[in-house]
Order: C-alpha cells, then structure tokens, then sequence
C-alpha cells in the first residue's frame, strides 16, 4: 500500500527462512522496502528481528526464500558491488570497532579493499561529516566513548557510499543524551545522501521516531507491518503490539489489595 | 518516621590512577526510609559507585569517605570485613545487571538459594529446601520444583534474574539495592520483574534503591528520584513531580528521548553546561 | 579538501610539550605518533615489572656478547693448549678454568652464545610463523581445513618432543642446522593451537563482521585482521618456550646429535665436561649455570610481555 507499483523495492525480501542448526530462527518473513524509504523491525529478544537484518547482509545462514536489491535476486555469495550498495551498523559500538587499528586505519580498509583512490580527503570528509572532525583521525578505539565510536562505525559505513543502510539497534548500547545525537545524525545522513534505512530496534519509540514503516516481529515471524503514524494513533488489530507499546509506556503499579 | 534504615551524608568514591585521581562520586546526601528511592544518571555519573560504596564494594583500590555512612544505626564506614559479609545478604542485598554474571555457573539454582539461605539462618537442609520453593514461586516462577535443579545458563535472562531476585531476598533483608536490574530484559519482561519487585518491596516493607539510566522507568517505578551527574545529586524531586524538574540535565534528559506520536526531528539534544559539574 | 589539522590546533600552539606528554596525547596527529604512544603505553607496564626487566637484560647482555664475541673473548674457542693448560682450575689468566682440551671455557661460552641465539632465533623465525598459519586459517576457515589441519597437529604433539627431534637428527644426520629443523618441526604444534583458539574468539566478533562486510576477501581477513590479533599471545608463548628449546638443543648437543666438536655449544660442553664432573666440576657447571641463565632470562622476558602485551587487559 505504500510502495507505488512503478517503482521496483530496494529491498525486497520473500518468505526467508534461517536455521541455526536445528533452530528455526527465521519461518519465512516477506517485506518489500521502497528506496528511501525508513523502514523498521521491532520484537524482543529471540524475535528474529536481528536475524533478518544479518541475513541480508549475508552473515547468516539462509536455508530459503529470497532476497532481491534493486530487482536483482541475491546468490548465496555476495559480490563486491553488494557491499559497495549495503552497509551495516552494529549494535555494540565497544565491539564493532578493531581494538588495535586507529581510525584512520579502520575507515581506509573498505576504501584499499574497493580500490577507490583519493583516500585522505574521503576519509577526512567522512570524520566530518559524522561530526568528529580530523582530530580523532589518529587514535584508537579505546580513546573514544561510546558516541564517538558509533559515530566511526557510521562513518566506515558511508565511505564506500551505500544505498541502503542496516542499523541494527545502533543507539541501544548508549546514553539517552547522546541516542539523541547519533538518532539526529543518522537522520541527517538520510536526507544527505537520499539512503534506505532498515533499523532494528526493541525500543518502539526509537523506531517510529526513525521510521516511516515498522513490521513487529515475534518468534521468527512476521505478527503486523504498519506505518508509525498507525502506531502512534493506536490503530492497531493485534494483542501482541498492544503489550508491547503498553510496555513501552512505563510501568503502572497495580493496586491490589 | 522514626530514624531513617539509611543515612549517607557526604559520600565520596576516588579512584586514584596513573593520571590523578577520578573522583567517581562527590559528595551525595540522601537518607531512605521504608521506600523506593530512584538514582538515575547516564554512563559515568557515579550512580552505580553510590550503591555499590554502600555495600562496601566498591574495588578494594578506591577511596571510600563519608561524613556519615549509617544502617539502621550501624556505622558502615567503620564496621570489620567479618560484620560487613554477615550485613550483607542478611539485611542488605544487591540485584546486579546481569543475572549471567551474578550466579555461580556450575551450581544449580535451587542450591544456590539453599547455600546463601544457610549462610544467613541456622535451618535444616529440608526446611531451607522449602523457603527456597516458596522463594521463587514469590517471584513468580511457575514451576519451580523444576527450576530449581536447572542450572544458570538453562534458563531465560528474565528466569535468571528471578532467580537471582528470589537468591536475594530469600533471607528476608530490609534493604534491596538494585542495579540496573531490568536493563538487559526485554520491556514486558522488565515490567513482570518490576512488579515482582514492587510487591515484595510493599509485602515485606523493605527499603529500595533502585539505580537506573532510565529516568521515565523509575520516575514510574519509584517514590522519590535523585538525579546524578557527574558524581554529584543535582536534583531530588518526587517521582510525581518529574514534569516540572528545576534542574536544566533533568529537562534536557527528558526531552531528548523519543516519544510516541510527538513528530519532533531532530530531537532536542543535551547541551551540557559546565557549571553543572562543579 | 582542506588540509588536515585545520580544525584542532597543533600540539606545539599550547606550549612545548614534553615528550612523554606527547606519547601520552589521546589526540594523535599523525600515523607515527598513535603507534609511538601505544608502544610507550606497552612498555610502562612492561617497565613497571622488576623481573621483567632483569630477563631483559639477561637476554640484552647475551645478544652484546654474541655480537661483540671477538673481542670479549680472550682465547680461541677452539684451539687450546694442550701440553699446559688442560683441567685448569678457574684462576686469574683463565677465570672459568680450562677444559680437557685446554681450552678456556669463558671464551668457549661467549663464543658459544652465539650458537644459542642462532638456534632460538632459527626456531623462532621457522615455528612461529608455521604455527601462526595453520592456526590461523584452521580456526578461521572451519569445517574440513579445520579438521585436516588440527589432525596433523595432533600427530605432531602426540610425539614427545625429544624423541621427534632425535629420529629426525639421527634420519638428516647430526649438526647444528638439522638440530634446528628438527626443534623447530616439534614445537609449532602448541602456536598453532593457541592460534586457533583465539581465532575462533574473534572470528564472530562484530568487528570481524564489520570487515566482511566491507567485501574483504578471507585471505584478507586472516592476515590483516586476524593474525595481529593472535600476534602478542604468540610471542609471549615464544618467549616462555625459548628456554625449553635451548634446553632441547642442549640436550640434542649432550647426546652427540647437535653442534659438533669443536663448536663450543654449551650442551655439547656439558657433556664432554661430565667425565670430570666429581674432580674438575668447573668445566660441566660452567655452561649449565649459562644456560640456566638464559633460560631465566627468557622467561622472565616472557612473563614481563604477557602482563605488557594481554590484549585482555585494560586500556588496550
């Protein structure tokens, strides 16, 4: 309903199924994301919200269904130009970086592995534009809080210049204040750069903070999508994203006797 | 009331280091009663320190001072090591973030229980056996003849942290410090152990301290909030009261999170002032 | 672009910076500076261990010697006197005594260091990097590589050490160079275990991810991200596996399968040193207490880079 049927999705994803093992951690989850478009996973744990997120991106193991970017199904081994059009932000900002590379070091390798040349200014404008500037080009990751290392992920993820961005909880691991600050960079970036957002989320208020679109997800499977704006007006037929959104609110001491 | 289960007046933690010395928290006041009280700050604001110093442990590097550091009349900076071990467990308690890290892997639940009871109570094994079923039925485990033979890793984050809730308060303590004890759940979960603990604080009149980085769960959660930054308490308030907070860190708290259905982008972000650390 | 540095100004505009505060910035401004500062950071706590520092200096003072053995030594290694100084007791003109050849001991352990270290950086240069390898890859790469190669290990550490190294010295022939590959063959087994364990901690780790990600080929992956990363464990272990190797050349020398007369090795020296052990003890205790010594001396080293190295511990 909200994707126009001229437009091909730029990622769309039919009936996917993971296994770890003997472990079904995704039964066949469909969804198609619009370009640009801000799109949002939410569950609890075990939900299979990240899962979906790794298997896109090729670090989980696929055992059926399809995945298609920009109309072009995906093989079981991705190619360079795949990882030059899809880029990924981890959850743990402390376990997301190389501990024994600087930064400089850290947002050069996508730049050698690609071959794109020019590395100083790419690199010095990519630490601008996540607002940490040439000063923190040099140091280590144990030299950064965890802001500012998020921030150098971010920035590693933009420097080839993707397409379509997957956040996988990326503010979860850090401060209120500064979730506020990476949420408005990430933002910012969005309407820079024209990306796709797939963000992976537990906390419902960051999501439809960020998304124009979610889908709840729960033991592997797909329980409503909906648009935030259907969120934030309640209108919503199922049980399980009622609790979760009542969840979401606080909690409310009830008073028995 | 009477005199207060906790007094501290004038709490400092220092850490001192290759570069100088950190001071981790600088001089926090505040007394409990038999009620919840909230300590919420972000990363690094000593909140964690503050409980931690009052149970004493804090690491053995760090300097611990206070004008007054009082338990139920019990002078806590100057007791021995020996009356510390029996305060703790037995009177005061402490839930940890993770529940992985705070039981023993290689005992079952159940014994784990039995042994903490034993330590604290002379009871016969049978007896101990009983309080620690009725123990974690308290904290709302269903089944918990089964549970109490698993072992740590056998069971969910918010078992364990039952579990662990159930270990401490199997010897009926009269204050709880709780750290974090919700934030690695999942959000219904956490509720579920909040009302766990919230019942048994009200059943048992025990006091609270409930340390959090999340403002809006405690202010829901708690009587009363301090607010940390920086070491220090730069704002006390009612949990009622939180909308109308004086101090600009609790507004700024407030405002940058994100909420349902309000459209703001970008968000308001925390424009941290200097002279709220002095 | 603009240049780099516009934005912060430089260290020198706030006053002159000691150099040790300049090793200490946490706002390194060059490549140069951020590696100079991290080797300080490793060096204070390697610094701060007493013993550490003494095995340092052991093996400082045996690299000097092996170096400057020319002009240390105040006789020939090799050739001695034989109508009038055999068996000399240790006395002035020959501080450590003469041996059965009448040859004086001192200058046959200063020139003897150089043997030790010949062997110990031999094994070291073949071993490691064998072990670093086939850990490496096999714990990266799983599956069958993982299974094939972790066998051949198996094989390799089902043998006792000395045996291994003796059927191999005795099938290419006694010498100090078949002595080396021998040892060097028996003991990369235990790196390649090390390895691999620590291989599989990282190889799931978010920032290994991060890097496939990038589109990084595994050959890639394994040299540029993993192996530094198993780097500092490797060389801890080395250290603390130097003494053993001397003693396995030793023992190669004492039994006749090492260094052949007349090159002064110190195991070789013990042995033909036993025959007199009850009446001239010099000539045997004299390269035992040397190669205890170095034995010491490496240990300690390895002691001291494990607690300077761990990338376990804080601020690394």
């Amino acid at each position: 309903m909200m994707i126009e049927a001229a437009s091909t999705p730029a990622l769309s994803v039919r009936d996917l199924e993971v296994t770890y093992d003997q472990f079904r951690a995704l039964k066949g989850v469909s969804l198609d994301i619009a370009p640009r478009e801000s799109f949002g996973l939410v569950g609890e744990s075990g939900s299979g919200k990240s899962t979906l997120l790794r298997a896109v991106a090729g670090l989980a193991p696929v055992s059926g269904g399809a995945i298609t970017i920009d109309g072009k199904q995906l093989g079981r081994r991705r190619d360079k130009a795949f990882y030059r059009r899809v880029q990924m932000v981890f959850q743990d900002p402390y376990g997301s970086l190389h501990p024994r590379h600087t930064v400089d070091r850290l947002l050069r390798e996508p730049l050698d592995i690609h071959g794109v040349g020019d590395g100083e200014s790419r690199i010095n404008r990519a630490l601008d534009e996540v607002g940490l500037g040439s000063g923190f080009r040099f140091r280590y990751p144990h030299q950064l809080s965890g802001g500012q290392r998020q921030r150098v992920a971010i920035a590693r993820a933009l420097i080839v210049e993707p397409s379509i961005l997957l956040l996988d909880e990326p503010t979860s691991a850090l401060d209120a204040s500064v979730q506020a600050e990476v949420l408005n960079l990430l933002e910012q970036i969005r309407r820079d750069r024209a990306l796709t957002f797939v963000m992976v989320s537990h906390d419902l208020a960051v999501v439809t903070h960020m998304c124009d679109r979610l889908m709840v997800m729960q033991d592997g499977a797909e329980v409503e999508q909906l648009t935030s704006a259907e969120l934030a007006e309640r209108r919503i037929t199922k049980d399980y994203t009622i609790n979760l959104l009542r969840a979401s609110e606080g909690f409310t001491r009830r008073q028995s006797a | 009331m009477s005199a207060p289960l906790l007094d501290v007046q004038n709490l400092a933690v220092r850490f001192p280091t290759r570069t100088g010395t950190v001071e981790a928290v600088r001089g926090v006041s505040f007394t409990l009663g038999r009620e919840r009280l909230g300590i919420v700050g972000e990363s690094g604001s000593g909140k964690s320190q503050t409980g931690r110093a009052i149970l004493g442990l804090t690491a053995p590097s760090a300097q611990v001072t206070a004008d007054r550091l009082r338990f139920d009349g019990q002078d806590l900076l100057t007791i021995s090591n020996a009356e510390r071990r029996r305060l703790r467990g037995k009177r005061i308690a402490m839930v940890l973030q993770d529940p992985k890290y705070s039981l023993d892997p290689v005992m079952s639940i159940g014994r784990q229980i039995v042994e903490t009871l034993r330590t604290h109570e002379r009871v016969s094994r049978s007896e101990a056996r009983k309080r620690a079923l009725a123990m974690l039925e308290a904290v709302q485990i269903r089944d918990p003849e089964r549970v109490f033979d698993l072992y740590p890793h056998e069971v969910s984050g918010g078992m364990g942290q039952r579990a662990m809730i159930a270990m401490m308060l199997i010897a009926g303590p009269e204050l709880l410090i709780a750290d974090e004890p919700t934030s690695a759940l999942d959000v219904t979960v956490q509720l579920e152990i909040l009302a766990i603990l919230d019942s048994l604080v009200r059943d048992k009149g025990m006091g609270l301290i409930f340390v959090s980085h999340d403002l809006r769960l405690v202010s829901s959660f708690c009587d009363r909030v301090l607010v940390m930054y920086a070491g220090r308490v730069v704002e006390e308030l009612a949990a009622k009261d939180l909308s109308q907070a004086q101090h600009p860190y609790t507004q700024g708290l407030l405002n940058c999170m994100p909420k349902i259905g309000a459209s703001r982008h970008p968000l308001p972000v925390l424009e941290r002032q200097a002279e709220w650390a002095r | 672009m603009s240049v780099m540095g516009n934005t912060t100004p430089p260290p020198m505009a706030e006053g002159k910076l000691s150099r040790r505060e300049w090793l200490l910035s946490d706002r390194p401004a060059s490549r140069t500076q951020a590696k100079l500062g991290r080797a300080y950071v490793s060096w204070r706590r390697f610094a701060e261990n007493r013993l550490a520092l003494i095995g340092l200096i052991i093996i400082l003072a045996l690299v000097l010697v092996a170096i400057f053995a020319d002009l240390l030594a105040p006789y020939s290694p090799t050739i001695g006197d034989l109508a009038n100084a055999r068996l000399l007791a240790p006395a002035w003109d020959h501080w450590l005594g003469t041996d059965d050849q009448g040859r004086d001991i001192l200058s046959r352990l200063i020139y003897g260091s150089r043997l030790t270290l010949y062997v110990v950086v031999l094994v070291a240069v073949i071993a490691a990097p064998i072990g670093l390898l086939v850990g490496t890859v096999s714990g990266y790469a799983g599956g069958w590589v993982d299974a094939v190669l972790m066998r051949i290990t198996d094989i390799f550490l089902a043998f006792p050490k000395l045996v291994l190294a003796l059927a191999l010295v005795a099938a290419l022939g006694p010498g100090i160079e078949n002595a080396v590959i021998a040892i060097a063959i028996t003991s990369w087994p235990p790196y390649a275990r090390i390895a691999r364990a620590e291989t599989m901690q990282v190889r799931n780790s978010d920032y290994i991810s991060a890097v496939r990600l990038m589109g990084a080929s595994p050959i890639r992956i394994v040299l540029r991200h993993i192996m530094p990363l198993c780097m500092s464990s490797l060389i801890v272990r080395v250290t603390l596996d130097m003494a053993g190797i001397i003693l396995t050349a030793a023992g190669l020398g004492f039994l006749g399968l090492g260094a052949q007369p007349p090159l002064p090795e110190w195991g070789a020296m013990i042995a033909s040193g036993r025959r007199f052990i009850l009446d001239q003890w010099w000539v045997a205790a004299a390269p035992g207490v040397a190669i205890l010594l170095v034995s010491l001396g490496f240990n300690l080293l390895g002691d001291g880079l494990r607690d300077a190295l761990d990338p376990r511990s804080a601020g690394q």
